[in-house]
């Protein structure tokens, strides 16, 4: 079975990063949703925060 | 007081949040006018827009967060910024007590069993968080744009290799396991599987599916480049096959804008080597290519829903091109609009949050219009100068990147359309504004409440120039989407609106119209 149709058959479980009004909505239907308060690494400094990420 | 305004470097806060606080702030009576926003250059340009470009607002950088208000002697900045930090921790301990990790890695820790991530973060990061996520074996549903198409190839062959959902860039519509996700409607469970890489389009789709009675089993979005030579298809082949593989989708969707003919040639391929019954909406493609690979090409998204119903009824499928109800109603209709008009009125302005629905407007008005103008127009003479005025006929996308960077999406934030209504409703060469008002999961929960006032005042002062203005609407809801569908009904019917039920219909009314005017 292809992991797709794997997905299918299972109780779905959602990351949410970004807006928080999704994560919101997902909870108001009782669905499983973890929100990642994500912000951009070393405040949108792209260099800086591939470098951070290795680390 | 006068013009203050706040600037706080690298702080990101997301756009619908922000919109909340803006809109909160707007309540106090002393301030006239306020912008909390990133200082993205759509964002300053509103701000320069309302008068509230001050120097420190004009070198913030995307990535820099600021509040800028215009008030009376009476307000105090300290007591604004109180109060806006106040609204930013009651967002984030109101919703839920719940522990929100920073990271997608902490996140799986928090949830080592999570299937799918939903990312909206902004388009210039998504690719690293994005491959991460594929890293981890999640599927993917990336609702971001400004994404390139070479980071979208990437991440699609990546998923591919990993047998992954990659849906998106710039997907704004889902439906996994009967999950709304992102932008998507309450639709009955049935045996109709979707893959969409139109958002909007799939969303009417779906909608008029669950109208008409029948139900669906997954809705997949591909993002809207899927079908571009550059990507190749990737994402629908794979939800295709895995719909196909899927015991409760009995039939299949295929929604797209006219793909590259190549891509066109290798999907439909593959549809023709399957045994399920498939309906492929290649809006305004080559319906005798579909035709000839065994599938069930559409007249519009309406008859794509009501074929797709029929087959998965056991029915035999017809061409659906005409009105719900007597024709002969309709043309009454059009009579009595056009009666009203003074010799000024010529012209049609679509005001679309939906692209797709845009689109299908653009396709219908173009055959007998000819010139149609707008943000994204169907040949380049037609493109607008300035996208923030109209000319002649138009048909304007509010959801393209032009009104979007920085701020939510017009389905989620109505107040662009609310001023481009006003905007139209005072140029008396206008007859007839088009819309659509989405509902479902991600929009506004009052979206047609939101527009009555602009709605009313556009026709008042069409009407104190002699004239008449006609709007006419298409509300793409169901009975189970959160926003309450009659109420939404009854609110635009109340502000003189003619509903029509479904965007083709609407499109193809004010076609009647615009025959008789011109």
């Amino acid at each position: 079975m292809s992991k797709i149709n794997e997905l299918f058959d299972s109780e779905l479980k959602v990351i949410n990063l970004g807006l928080e009004s999704f994560s919101a909505e997902l909870k108001l239907q009782k669905k499983q949703v973890v929100h990642v308060e994500w912000r951009p690494v070393a405040g949108g400094n792209k260099k800086l925060g591939s470098i951070l990420d290795q680390l | 007081m006068g013009l203050k305004s706040y600037v706080k470097k690298n702080a990101y806060y997301d756009s619908v949040v922000l919109m909340q606080v803006t809109k909160e702030l707007k309540k106090t009576e002393e301030i006239n006018e306020v912008i909390v926003g990133m200082g993205t250059t759509l964002n300053k340009e509103l701000a320069e827009n309302l008068g509230l470009l001050t120097d420190e607002v004009k070198k913030t950088t995307q990535n820099d967060f600021f509040v800028s208000l215009d008030g009376e002697d009476a307000v105090d900045m300290d007591e604004v910024l109180n109060k806006i930090t106040a609204l930013l921790n009651k967002k984030k301990t109101s919703e839920d007590e719940d522990y929100r990790p920073a990271t997608l890695k902490s996140a799986l820790k928090v949830m080592p069993e999570a299937n799918l991530a939903l990312f909206s973060i902004p388009g210039e990061y998504a690719y690293d968080q994005v491959k991460k996520a594929l890293d981890q074996g999640l599927h993917v549903m990336l609702f971001s744009d400004n994404v390139t198409i070479d980071e979208e190839k990437k991440l699609k062959d990546y998923a591919k290799e990993k047998g992954l959902l990659m849906m998106g860039p710039d997907c704004g519509t889902a439906i996994i396991n009967h999950t709304p996700l992102a932008f998507a409607n309450v639709i009955k469970a049935g045996n109709i599987g979707i893959v969409g890489a139109s958002g909007t389009g799939t969303q009417e789709v779906s909608v008029l599916i669950d109208k008409f009675g029948g139900g669906i089993s997954q809705v997949i979005g591909t993002g809207g480049r899927d079908l571009k030579e550059a990507i190749g298809g990737t994402m629908m082949l794979m939800a295709f096959e895995a719909l196909e593989a899927d015991d409760e989708t009995e039939v299949i969707v295929l929604i797209s804008k006219p793909p590259h003919e190549s891509v066109a040639k290798k999907i439909l391929e593959r549809v023709k080597e399957c045994k399920k019954p498939v309906v492929v909406d290649f809006i305004g493609g080559d319906t005798e290519m579909i035709k000839s690979y065994g599938a069930y090409p559409c007249i519009s998204l309406e008859d794509a829903a009501q074929k797709a119903v029929a087959l998965g009824k056991g029915n035999t499928p017809k061409d659906f091109n005409g009105f719900s109800m007597d024709e002969a109603m309709v043309d009454a209709m059009v009579e009595k609009e056009v009666q009203q008009y003074s010799n000024t009125q010529k012209y049609v302005r679509g005001l679309y949050t939906g692209g797709t629905l845009a689109d299908e407007a653009m396709m219908v008005l173009t055959e007998s219009l000819k010139a149609v103008y707008s943000n994204k127009p169907k040949s380049p003479e037609f493109k607008l100068e300035d996208v923030f005025r109209s000319k002649e006929n138009t048909i304007i996308d509010l959801g393209e990147d032009e009104f979007t960077v920085g701020k939510p999406h017009p389905m989620i934030d109505p107040s662009a359309r609310v001023e481009r209504m006003k905007q139209e409703g005072a140029d008396e060469s206008v007859a007839v504004v088009l819309m659509d008002m989405v509902l479902g999961y991600g929009s506004h929960e009052d979206p047609a409440g939101e527009m009555i006032e602009s709605i009313n005042e556009a026709k008042e002062s069409m009407t104190s120039n002699g004239g008449h203005l006609t709007v006419v609407a298409s509300v793409c809801g169901t009975e189970g989407d959160p926003q309450d569908l009659e109420a939404t009904e009854q609110k635009l019917k109340d502000a003189g609106v003619i509903l029509m039920p479904s965007n083709a219909q609407a499109v193809k009314f004010v076609d009647k119209i615009m025959k008789r005017i011109s």
